[in-house]
């Protein structure tokens, strides 16, 4: 048994922290957030550099061979310092999909590009009634000769406009909770009958609604085999639910740290807020949750690692976790801030709106729990 | 112990419910119902509405202008205008400044100020909370020095909602330093339009502009607009905190929002059929109307015994606290009925443009809404504040 990360592991983590340390300043990140783009293709550009794009893939796909541990210590890293940069759709969704699925020209085609930072894409998997459920598909696609016809809508997708390319599920046969009949094709943003509604979202990330009427692709964009991707869609999603978990837990030690330096130095009734024991204890609650939670983090990025059979589970435990250790944490951050904990002005609040948007993001506690059981 | 109406009080429920049909300006009800924020006059047209009808001023005593009703009318009165989801009254004049000077006030301060505020002619913010002392609110280092028949007063007041439409904005400010902290507290009426007086913004997280800083820089004060006596403001604070926790609670809100999510769950989709199949969100929303019933009986008490005799006294702390933690935790339910749809941004000024909303009609002020609500544990004297009143006042530790 051993819980220390590797050399090289450390050696990413501290690459990181120096970059958010020197390049990524909270104010800075609010700049890129207000910017057209809202965030930096450059700054991309750079984590390509890095090797931190091409970080999680095979060797054989052009990647370094890392695995899910390496994806935890890139996105809790990035948590502490509030990236916005859309890692997570690009890297986590669009690149495994294609990795786990596509085909040598697909993967020749596309990979290169998104682990240098060139490409922008993402995974169009959610509509507006399926919530948490990936095989709830509407969206439909006909293969009408050599094309396939895409009709339907999907909902606050992503990283919807940087995007180039998304790639959309698709339901090719059966009915809509089907899990057999779904289908991932590959979809150029600029397709006719491709519409997008732009975005930003609460915090500061951008999505889109995405309307597809009548869209012809080629048959050679379906990725994997017709009706059979909600396996490695399951998958893929597992280890964003994670890469998302780890990003929380970065988040959170982040929240712990600001809260307890802001009550050291805000002084009522004659002392600092750090020497009333009503709030040493709250702050000790919410010391002892993010460590509880990294806990639960280590054992699912571990298990996923290994390919256990109960990794799937794991990763709902983790993340119905996070969605209660994010709510104690979040609001317990703000609240020990008082009035300036609301306020636009204090990165707190921001790392809140973060962390708030993560209890939903892949599903939230309610979902995890029932999906824990079940499995 | 009886909980039911008498015919009067069924009439009277009528006899309101009526009035608002008629009266309720289509205008701002259209904001209203479709979350787009309101201006001044937005507040002001609608609660003339009531001013007009004698209905605004209802707790004020009757030879001020108040209704006279009892506990049970007024009961009925707030949870109609919470069904008709009418804007929440403006409190600062009405409910605060008003009674402090009903209360406190001489003759003269009263014939002066309070038909303006009945009336709502003059729009009140409150001076309190300053950036060194919030939860500590006795700490306050605002200044007023007397010259002649004048106060000089300096300093920075903070979380001053709506100082931006006001008036006049009534202080907490420090004319001795000597003694204890308490002591040298005195209540100050300012003209906002006074040379030395400066509103900024501060922006919330939910992206909305609803408090202010206001810099007060040798800004000069008849001494004619001191309430009580010079030192005498620490006693007129805690008298209005209790004031303003009673209403703080939000009770008839909270019962039509509980009832707008149920309507909501009926109909929202998720997967092939609504999120009310879904029993893991569904008892949290039963739970959240146990925890309702609750906080409004607890209330109903407090005003059954306010009514028999007296003010509000520590015992509103609870309130406070049981309101405005339903308050969030309900705010909480909505963002969780949204799922992904909860995240999309949308600023003041798409909501008052006619842009098409993103997600369901509702989802656009539901995050907005929780985030500005984590506010509510903290203003008019914290939560960890209360917890303190209620073990110093009620239990006696």
């Amino acid at each position: 048994m051993d819980f220390a990360l590797s050399e090289e592991q450390k050696q990413v983590q501290e690459l990181i922290t120096q970059f958010i340390a020197k390049d990524y300043p909270f104010d800075v990140r609010e700049k890129l957030v207000k910017s057209e783009d809202g965030f930096s293709k450059e700054y991309w550009k750079t984590f390509g550099e890095f090797g931190l794009l091409a970080m999680p893939f095979p060797e054989g796909d052009g990647g370094f061979n890392g695995g899910p541990v390496d994806l935890m210590v890139i996105l809790e890293a990035f948590g502490t310092g509030l990236i916005v940069e859309p890692y997570i759709p690009n890297i986590v969704l669009a690149g495994n999909l294609l990795s786990k699925l596509g085909s040598d020209d697909q993967k020749k085609e596309i990979l290169p590009k998104l682990f240098s930072g060139e490409l922008q894409m993402s995974f169009a998997f959610t509509e507006p009634q399926s919530r948490f459920d990936v095989n709830d598909v509407t969206t439909s696609a006909k293969l009408e000769g050599d094309n396939y016809i895409i009709d339907g809508y999907k909902a606050v997708v992503m990283n919807g406009p940087a995007s180039d390319k998304f790639i959309v599920s698709c339901r090719t046969s059966g009915s809509q909770l089907d899990e057999d009949g779904i289908s991932l094709l590959i979809v150029d943003k600029d397709s006719k009958g491709l519409s997008s509604r732009d975005y930003s979202n609460v915090d500061g990330s951008k999505a889109s609604e995405v309307t597809l009427e009548n869209v012809s692709v080629p048959k050679s964009n379906l990725i994997g085999d017709e009706g059979k991707a909600f396996k490695t869609i399951s998958q893929v999603i597992d280890l964003a639910t994670l890469a998302i978990s780890a990003e929380a837990v970065g988040i959170m030690q982040k929240m712990n740290e600001l809260t307890l330096e802001y009550t050291k130095t805000r002084e009522q009734f004659g002392q600092t807020l750090s020497k009333f024991q009503a709030l040493q204890h709250r702050m000790v609650d919410t010391f002892m949750v993010h460590e509880q939670t990294k806990s639960l983090l280590l054992m699912a990025a571990a298990k996923m690692n290994d390919n256990a059979p109960d990794s799937s589970k794991a990763v709902s435990a983790l993340k119905f976790q996070i969605g209660s250790a994010a709510k104690l944490i979040g609001e317990e951050s703000i609240q020990l801030h008082g009035g300036m904990g609301v306020t636009e002005e204090m990165s707190i609040g921001h790392y809140f709106k973060r962390l708030t948007t993560i209890r939903t993001i892949f599903g939230n506690s309610d979902y995890h729990l029932k999906r824990y059981s079940s499995l | 112990m009886n909980l039911s109406f008498s015919p009067e009080d069924l009439k009277f429920q009528e006899e309101v419910r009526t009035f608002l049909e008629k009266n309720y300006p289509a205008d701002v009800k259209r904001k209203m119902d479709n979350g787009i924020p309101l201006e001044r006059e937005d507040h002001l047209k609608w609660q003339k509405v009531l001013s007009k009808k004698g209905w605004f001023a209802i707790n004020w005593p009757e030879e001020h202008g108040g209704t006279g009703w009892s506990i049970t009318q007024k009961h009925i009165f707030q949870n109609e205008l919470a069904a008709f989801n009418t804007p929440n009254i403006v409190p600062f004049g009405v409910s605060m400044c008003g009674p402090v000077i009903y209360t406190f006030g001489t003759e003269e301060q009263k014939e002066r100020f309070l038909p303006a505020i009945r009336d709502n002619d003059v729009w009140w913010c409150q001076g309190y909370s300053e950036p060194g002392s919030g939860s500590d609110l006795a700490s306050l280092k605002t200044k007023a020095e007397k010259k002649g028949d004048k106060y000089i007063v300096n300093g920075t007041k903070t979380w001053t909602t709506m100082a931006q439409h006001a008036d006049w904005i009534f202080c907490l400010v420090r004319t001795d330093s000597s003694g204890i902290k308490q002591e040298g507290i005195s209540f100050l009426l300012i003209d906002m339009k006074s040379p030395g007086v400066e509103v900024k913004p501060i922006i919330t997280i939910d992206g909305s502009h609803e408090v202010n800083m206001v810099y007060l820089d040798n800004v000069e004060v008849p001494a004619e607009n001191l309430i009580g006596e010079e030192g005498a403001g620490w006693s007129i604070a805690k008298f209005l905190l209790a004031h303003e926790r009673t209403g703080i609670g939000g009770i008839p809100h909270l019962k039509r929002e509980i009832k707008r999510l149920r309507e909501i769950a009926d109909e929202l989709p998720l997967n092939d059929g609504f999120l009310k199949d879904d029993d893991l969100f569904m008892d949290k929303l039963n739970k959240l109307e146990i925890d309702l019933l609750s906080a409004e009986f607890t209330e109903l008490r407090t005003l059954a015994a306010m009514s028999a005799g007296g003010h509000p006294g520590p015992e509103s702390s609870i309130l406070k606290i049981g309101g405005t933690d339903l308050q969030q935790a309900l705010s909480e339910l909505f963002v969780e009925a949204l799922g992904y749809y909860a995240h999309p941004f949308m600023s003041e000024s798409d909501l008052a443009s006619n842009e098409k909303r993103i997600g369901p009609d509702f989802a656009a002020t539901v995050m907005p809404h929780y985030l500005n609500f984590r506010k509510v544990s903290i203003y008019g004297g914290s939560n960890e504040v209360q917890r303190n009143v209620i073990a110093k006042a009620v239990l006696g530790l």
